[in-house]
């Protein structure tokens, strides 16, 4: 049996995507960026770990503007996975299955990532 | 081939209890990964702009250097765990996708070393 054509889920091409779907993919897609926000993290620690040079030379790279973009990205991108997860942790539990509930979680989440991302950036500006 | 009964064929290739191992460590490293990601982000906010000095009493002060280590060892083991889900969704190949899922756990026990080593080196002062 060749099973190198066959059709793999989930079909993101095949449908339109509802709410709930794209709340749904932007989970995965979160997840692939917050991995590549992780080598930041690893990269900051290891300019700090190597001395005040290497530090002053990540520091201003990481204080750049588009860096700093990237960084507030990284924050909402990270506070969605978050609340998406703990959302996939009640259905895990068995709760929140009926589409009323799962669409009113999903803007939960939505709401719920802003505000942290807001909350974070106040803390670090302030 | 003739000499293999099919029970022979299937052990060890199916959910011989530890099926759900994947599933489950996932669901517990996401749980601990809530309050670690917002220690995590309060820290980094409210250090936001620090020197050398600050920022290396931040990470090396022993409550921080413990949780910071543990956040690496966490964070990569769910990034991999994450990742290979959605190698094993998207990518047909057989060869390709087992040679993605093989670089992905090594780059990750990798780069959480590399994370945990350079929050050590801060700590000990070295």
């Amino acid at each position: 049996m060749s099973t190198d054509n066959r059709p793999l889920s989930p079909h993101l091409q095949v449908y339109r995507l509802p709410f709930t779907a794209l709340t749904s993919i932007s989970h995965r897609i979160s997840g692939v960026l917050l991995s590549a926000g992780a080598l930041v993290l690893v990269y900051w620690v290891l300019a700090a770990a190597a001395g005040p040079a290497s530090y002053a030379s990540a520091s201003s790279l990481l204080g750049s503007l588009p860096m700093q973009l990237l960084m507030l990205l990284w924050t909402f991108v990270l506070f969605y996975h978050l609340c998406n997860g703990i959302r996939h942790l009640f259905w895990d539990a068995g709760y929140g299955f009926e589409l009323e509930s799962a669409k009113r979680s999903g803007q939960a989440v939505l709401v719920g990532a802003f505000l942290l991302t807001g909350l974070g950036w106040l803390i670090a500006l302030v | 081939m003739a000499f293999r009964t099919p029970l022979k064929q299937a052990r060890g290739l199916g959910a011989s209890h530890h099926g759900a191992s994947h599933w489950w460590s996932q669901r517990l490293t996401a749980i601990g990964m809530v309050p670690l990601m917002l220690w995590l982000v309060i820290g980094i906010a409210a250090n936001a702009g620090a020197g050398y000095a600050e920022t290396i009493a931040w990470i090396g002060s022993p409550i921080n250097a413990v949780l910071l280590a543990v956040l690496f060892g966490v964070l990569f083991y769910h990034a991999s765990l994450g990742l290979q889900v959605i190698l094993e969704d998207y990518v047909s190949h057989q060869g390709v996708r087992l040679g993605l899922i093989i670089a992905v756990r090594f780059l990750a026990l990798l780069l959480a070393t590399a994370g945990i080593f350079a929050v050590i080196k801060i700590a000990l002062g070295g």
